[in-house]
């Protein structure tokens, strides 16, 4: 199955390559990986996207804990969260056929970030289908994707009760309960209503 | 300058926060730390540090290759619980220290380990003898710390003894390059404090898990308690006794859980696992409950895994949230310091009757029983196992016996039983050969007064027997037992077993022990019939110095059982036919 991890790390050298040696050693492929600031001062947030059984979701957490420079781990498994990719995709683009690249983009609510003669450059988020979309269209439409660059996912709980916010906050993370007897599955207080 | 007056210059540093260079900085964080005794061998990145070294109050063992120091540490840490500390110098010292690194990992023991690195201008370029050791260790330490300033050289130091003792235990590497340990700094011990230790935040021991396991030991017809490591680096002895008495549950122990319970205990069934006793294996695949105790259910111990102990409910208390689930499935996990949940355990456990359960079990021992090898009626022939036997009958069983890998581990293990914690000495985790020497040697510096003894066979004996100089620098009373069968007798073993008997280089040829250590001005003799062991033993015990023995055993005896690699646990190969070594119950 696809297991989405996101962990708070320290921001110093050499952590990411801990965090990758992981898999490194299990022979995981790691799907996608994001990584930049996040709310807590000196904290990095990461999003690791991987295939691994159910059951290694549990072990890869409780391994993850035990590198020195990871200070929160949550296994996001089937909770409900969202989930955001950014692509900027470049695309060969004349006067001819602009205008029929900017109705896609429009359709799929993208932008033009960069224009010129020969070429336009369009920057996309939103879910990895949205995205697999656009491209999929573009290429249909026989435009030339000249050049592609996709962010790997990103992940956030949806709600205010997260284990990472409950913890930020000196509260017991929730859904510990389960911690042992059923690794992955997580649960959640309060009502959510989507939005997107 | 005198011990005391070393002292004293650098407890001063510790109370009062002074300017020192990074080399100074690095030994009186590590006297703040305790550590009275290093193992190393210097090198131009590590020499500003060595030179240092005299001004403080710390014992350096010169060794005689960077694996010994590693070994050594290890050993050091295994005899006394202590936090070993090896120091090697960068590039092919630091690599060398990689196996004895990787053996502590396994084995889950502290350890930290200083090497020396090129000037950090020069990092990152392929300087001489540079090598990215916090890269080339990565896999095989808790943690590794790179430091390139003198002012964070004490932070990081006290951070890894922290990291090395804490939790489940391990291997640390401080890589220092040489100008932070020629740079100075303000040294100040308390500011350089790590932040207080953060247990693993999936512990977890719930009072439902607690409630659950009760009832479990309270329900089972057929329990067994299976003791690892965890018992004795958890410091859980008292408890686990305690358990198995008021429970009346038989107690199988994994190899390095071996003097966790004491061999004598009539609830003790001895060592499991793939060399274990047959019913020890045939009670853990018969029973309706496995209470295992920090251990990690290792292949080696399991067998197979699709058919362990397919009859039995598993409570599973460790202290690392990453083993549950990850060979056997646990039906109650207590996640946490073995001896803290058990205090927590056994109020809610009261007496229980197991008789019917132990006298089933006994039922097995008459059968299978143990290979006796008291009563042999002398055939000439000198078998491992009595040497085992009679260094364990002639020392009370009360040295610390650091063992190598191979047949004569399993042997000693078998043979030589264990009543206290810390007086088993041995590669479990990585089966290092070569760790026995080096290990005994730090064991001893770690433990003056006791007696010491390396049993290592003709292989391994010589993959460190370098050491034996370091022995006699050092003024350091081992003594050494070599169990000579021409072979790398384990490997040989599953030749005869696996491969049709094709002993391909396994066949040993080893220079003449006894000459070997003369060469060293060791003392040393060849034993070649049963009837010389006990004087011979006695000899080594007795000369003031350190002694070789050089035990000329039968070449193509086998240890038996043996559960074949990947086989069930109750499938164990037997000693075939009425071998020499008749088996009898009463041996013990
Ligand atoms: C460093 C290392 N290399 C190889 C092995 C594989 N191995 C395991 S036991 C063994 C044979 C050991 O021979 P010896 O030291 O003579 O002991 P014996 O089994 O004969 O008692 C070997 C080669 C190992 N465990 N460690
Ligand atoms: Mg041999």
């Amino acid at each position: 199955m696809l297991h989405t991890f996101v962990a708070y790390v320290e921001d110093l050298p050499g952590v990411l390559t801990r965090v990758a040696s992981l898999f490194r050693r299990l022979n995981i492929n790691i799907n996608s990986l994001t990584v930049g600031r996040s709310e807590r001062e000196g904290l990095s947030r990461l999003t690791l996207v991987c295939e691994a059984s159910a059951e290694a979701g549990h072990r890869i957490r409780a391994s993850l804990f035990k590198l020195e420079n990871v200070v929160d781990v949550d296994d996001i498994a089937q909770a409900p969260a969202v989930t955001r990719e950014l692509a900027l995709i470049k695309v060969a683009a004349s006067a001819q056929n602009r205008s029929q690249i900017f109705d896609l983009v429009d359709v799929f609510r993208a932008r033009i970030v960069d224009l010129t003669s020969e070429s336009l450059m369009i920057e996309l988020t939103g879910v990895e289908s949205k995205i697999e979309g656009l491209i999929e269209i573009l290429r249909e439409a026989d435009t030339k994707i000249l050049e592609l660059c996709r962010s790997g996912k990103m992940t956030m709980r949806r709600g205010h009760h997260t284990s990472s916010v409950l913890k930020a906050m000196g509260a017991q993370p929730e859904g510990d309960a389960e911690e042992y007897d059923a690794p992955g599955k997580a649960t959640r207080k309060g009502k959510a209503i989507e939005l997107e | 300058m005198g011990s005391e007056a070393k002292s004293q210059a650098s407890n001063a540093h510790l109370t009062t926060p002074t300017r020192l260079t990074g080399a100074e900085i690095l030994w009186a964080t590590l006297v703040g730390e305790g550590v009275t005794d290093v193992f190393g061998y210097p090198g131009g990145a590590i020499l500003p540090a060595y030179d240092a070294l005299r001004k403080f109050p710390i014992r350096h063992v010169l060794v005689r290759h960077e694996q010994g120091a590693a070994h050594m540490a290890d050993g050091y840490a295994r005899a006394s619980g202590k936090v070993g500390v090896a120091v090697a110098t960068s590039g092919p010292g630091a690599t060398n220290l990689v196996t004895g690194i990787a053996t502590a990992m396994l084995d889950s023991i502290p350890m930290v380990c200083i090497t020396g690195n090129v000037s950090s201008k020069v990092l990152g370029t392929d300087a001489f003898q540079e090598v990215d050791i916090t890269g080339v260790t990565l896999p095989v330490t808790k943690h590794n710390f790179l430091v390139s300033r003198a002012e964070d050289l004490a932070a990081a130091l006290r951070h890894a003894f922290q990291i090395a003792r804490s939790g489940r235990p391990g291997p640390v590497l401080v890589d220092i390059t040489k100008d932070a340990q020629q740079a100075t700094a303000i040294f100040d011990f308390e500011a350089a404090k790590p932040r207080p230790y953060r247990p693993h935040p999936m512990l977890s021991v719930k009072e439902s898990g607690l409630e659950q396991a009760a009832q479990l030991i309270r329900e089972a017809k057929r329990p067994v308690i299976l003791a690892g490591h965890g018992v004795i680096e958890s410091c859980a002895m008292e408890q686990v006794r305690t358990l198995a008495e008021r429970a009346e549950i038989p107690v199988g122990l994994t190899l390095l859980g071996l003097g966790g319970f004491p061999a004598s205990h009539p609830l003790n069934l001895g060592m499991m696992g793939m060399h274990g006793e047959a019913w020890v294996n045939h009670a853990i695949q018969e029973a309706d409950l496995l209470i295992a105790c920090g251990m990690r259910f290792d292949d080696r111990v399991t067998g197979s895994t699709s058919t362990y102990a397919l009859k039995a409910k598993k409570i599973h208390i460790e202290v690392d949230p990453a083993e549950i689930n990850k060979n056997i499935k646990a039906d109650v996990a207590l996640v946490g310091d073995l001896a803290e949940v058990l205090e927590q355990l056994l109020p809610r456990i009261s007496g229980r009757d197991g008789s019917a359960w132990l006298k089933t079990i006994a039922s097995m021992k008459g059968e299978v029983a143990v290979r006796d090898i008291k009563n042999l009626p002398d055939s000439g022939h000198l078998y491992a196992a009595h040497v085992m036997h009679d260094l364990w009958r002639i020392t009370g069983g009360d040295a610390i016996v650091v063992t190598d890998v191979g047949q004569h581990q399993m042997w000693e293990a078998q043979y030589f039983h264990h009543e206290k914690p810390r007086t088993l000495i041995t590669s479990g985790g990585l089966g290092t050969m070569g760790f026995a020497l080096p290990a005994a040697i730090g064991a001893k510096m770690a433990c003056r007064d006791k007696e010491v003894w390396v049993i290592a066979g003709d292989g391994g004996f010589q993959m460190t027997a370098a050491e034996l100089a370091t022995i006699v620098q050092e003024k350091i009373k081992i003594n050494i037992a070599i169990i000579n069968n021409g072979y790398l007798g384990m490997v040989r073993q599953w030749q005869e077993f696996f491969y049709e008997r094709n002993y391909e280089a396994t066949p040993l040829v080893s220079p003449d022990f006894v000459k070997l250590a003369d060469a060293h001005g060791i003392a040393a003799r060849a034993v070649h019939t049963r009837g010389e062991v006990e004087d011979a033993v006695n000899e080594a015990r007795s000369t003031p110095g350190p002694f070789l023995l050089n035990f000329m055993v039968e070449k193509e005896d086998s240890v038996y059982p043996m559960i074949p690699a990947g086989n069930a646990l109750h499938e164990m190969i037997r000693r075939p036919g009425r071998d020499p070594l008749e088996e009898r119950a009463d041996d013990r």
